[in-house]
């Protein structure tokens, strides 16, 4: 016969025995090279001789790269492309809440660009930008502007970057945002519209904060997956830009440890960004918690 | 005006923009697929020729000669379909045990795990590579294989919050008949949670099947690449002898899979990536 603490007994080893792969490679494959990685990031590590500690020499030195803090404000500048694809999405989803015919179509177009391989938009868009014979110069000349040759200048690269990264994610965006407007109560806009309320104001005062949440919480994937944004760059400007004016952290990190094997001053940049990212997800999670117990 | 034809007007113009925002985002694709069927000189007309005279598909035959297009197209679906089988299977196992089996510390494990997710690729990119490279892993599928197998935690996250609303009330039953716990797992959780595991898995693989930054870290000899290095490198060779139809070509081949996949599966798809972004 069964007793019930052998059951129990039995179904706590199932138990660790069917989450153990996953704790495994969390142990294996994230949280060992993150030590590692932190520990690397005060040496002098190459890749290929000893490892030598030089405490906090590899932060120093970051202090007064020229190209740490380029790349660095390039991946910043890169994100004003966020706020403009979350208020165009929002328009977009918006338009697409309504009874209008087409809208399953419309939002299967609107997607088509985020599941499309980046790396192959990345080309597509990297001669669309040639300066001579590019959709985006040969579409300017219709209204008679000559456009510029938009990769191989310093002041447009970054523009035309933000346009590019903007096109592919509207359609995530436009999605969230439709879902969570989706979810709201048709009633409250009966209501208000009984009190005579304007359009705007219903906005301003159903709609916004409804969607207030998925704001914040795009706001912050955005600003995580944007301060990880390479193969762009990668693939478009592969020596980083004119004047390194298109690199972004990763890739200024990609450079350092896998094409000039300076592991250690990698490790250093790798550790500020994850720190970056930590504080950016644990504002989340602050804000998370604060808003379920506004009774969200 | 009365209301109803108010509402009818804005409508109509909503819809108008709708449709021109619509051909804004898809005329850049459009514009690579017809440029792979365009003669050479076509590429660099003045008005641009969106419908070319002559269908050229020359391209797409060209394309398997002038590079390992192929063998990238291999080498993909192996580390895809791999990683995400196998993946799938530890990740909705995983996601069974944390929903509804008791064992102690069950919890704060499961924290520990999606807090592993605030850990980005490239701050452990570089000790991966190192341990991969003392394995003699390095140009090989393997480093991209082998982290997929023990799962995903974004996917154990989603399974998890669908299996906490299966009641626990059937698995509970079957418990009390002797079901052995893969059983469980197997003859009665997996067929309630398919759905959401389906579209879960199309997600993962669409993510590895487009992933550019571990390929290119660990990839260098050709033959070992995958269909996104290929068809980096078909840029960086052919660009400068201008064969945009060649380069778009192998581009749209590399495209096709998963917009194909994408235009099957688009419902749940995107109610997957809608429920998990609004409750994230």
């Amino acid at each position: 016969m069964i007793t019930k603490s052998n059951l129990y007994r039995k179904e706590k080893i199932y138990g660790y025995l069917f989450i153990l792969p996953p704790i495994l490679g969390l142990l294996i494959f994230t949280l060992f090279p993150f030590v590692y990685s932190l520990y690397g990031s005060f040496t002098d590590w190459d890749g290929l001789g000893q490892m030598n500690f030089i405490g906090f020499d590899n932060f120093k030195d970051l202090f007064t790269d020229e190209l740490f803090y380029k790349s660095m404000y390039n991946t910043l500048f890169l994100m004003l492309g966020i706020p403009i694809g979350l208020l165009l999405a929002l328009l977009l989803a918006l338009g697409l809440n309504r009874k209008i015919p087409g809208t399953t179509t419309f939002r299967v177009i609107y997607y088509i660009p985020v599941i499309s391989s980046l790396a192959a938009v990345s080309i597509m868009w990297n001669w669309a930008y040639n300066g001579d014979y590019g959709l985006v110069n040969q579409f300017l000349e219709l209204f008679g502007i000559k456009g510029p040759n938009w990769l191989m200048d310093k002041d447009t690269v970054k523009p035309a970057l933000i346009l590019m990264t903007v096109w592919k994610g509207l359609g995530y965006t436009m999605l969230l945002y439709l879902a969570a407007l989706q979810s709201v109560s048709r009633s409250y806009y009966e209501a208000a519209e009984l009190d005579g309320a304007s359009g705007f104001q219903m906005f301003r005062n159903i709609t916004w904060p409804m969607v207030k949440p998925v704001t914040f919480f795009l706001v912050v994937t955005n600003i995580i997956g944007g301060s990880q944004i390479f193969t762009e760059m990668n693939i478009m400007t592969p020596t980083g830009g004119p004047e390194y004016s298109s690199a972004s952290i990763v890739f200024y990190i990609w450079d350092k440890a896998f094409k000039n094997l300076q592991m250690g001053y990698a490790s250093a940049m790798a550790m500020i960004l994850g720190i970056f990212i930590f504080i950016v997800t644990l504002i989340q999670f602050k804000m998370n918690e604060k808003s379920s117990f506004d009774g969200d | 005006m009365s209301h109803s034809q108010r509402t009818k007007v804005t409508n109509i113009i909503i819809f108008i923009a709708l449709a021109i925002g619509a051909i804004v985002m898809i005329a850049p694709l459009l514009w690579m697929l017809s440029t792979s069927v365009k003669e050479k000189q076509d590429v660099f007309a003045l008005p641009p020729v969106w419908i070319p005279e002559v269908f050229q598909f020359s391209k797409y035959k060209e394309i398997w000669e002038a590079g390992p297009l192929l063998s990238g197209i291999k080498n993909s679906v192996i580390v895809a379909v791999s990683v995400t089988v196998v993946g799938t299977f530890t990740s909705s196992v995983a996601a069974f045990a944390f929903a509804k089996l008791r064992f102690p510390h069950k919890n704060k494990l499961f924290l520990l795990l999606i807090a592993s997710m605030m850990i980005p690729y490239p701050t452990v990119m570089i000790p991966q590579f190192m341990m991969f490279s003392k394995l003699g892993w390095v140009d090989t599928l393997l480093p991209l294989i082998v982290p997929g197998l023990f799962g995903n935690v974004v996917m154990i996250f989603f399974l998890r919050q669908y299996l906490l609303s299966v009641p626990d009330a059937i698995i509970e039953a079957a418990k009390i008949d002797g079901s052995s716990y893969f059983r469980l797992y197997s003859s009665i959780t997996f067929p309630l949670i398919k759905p959401a595991v389906a579209a879960q898995l199309i997600l993962w693989f669409m993510g590895i099947w487009n992933d550019y930054l571990a390929p290119i870290i660990y990839l260098n000899s050709p033959e070992t690449q995958t269909l996104q290095l290929v068809i980096a490198n078909f840029n960086a060779t052919y660009a400068i002898q201008t064969d945009y139809p060649l380069i778009m070509a192998a581009s749209i081949v590399a495209l096709l899979p998963v917009l194909i996949i994408f235009l099957i599966f688009q419902k749940q798809i995107i109610e997957s990536v809608a429920i998990s972004g609004v409750k994230g």
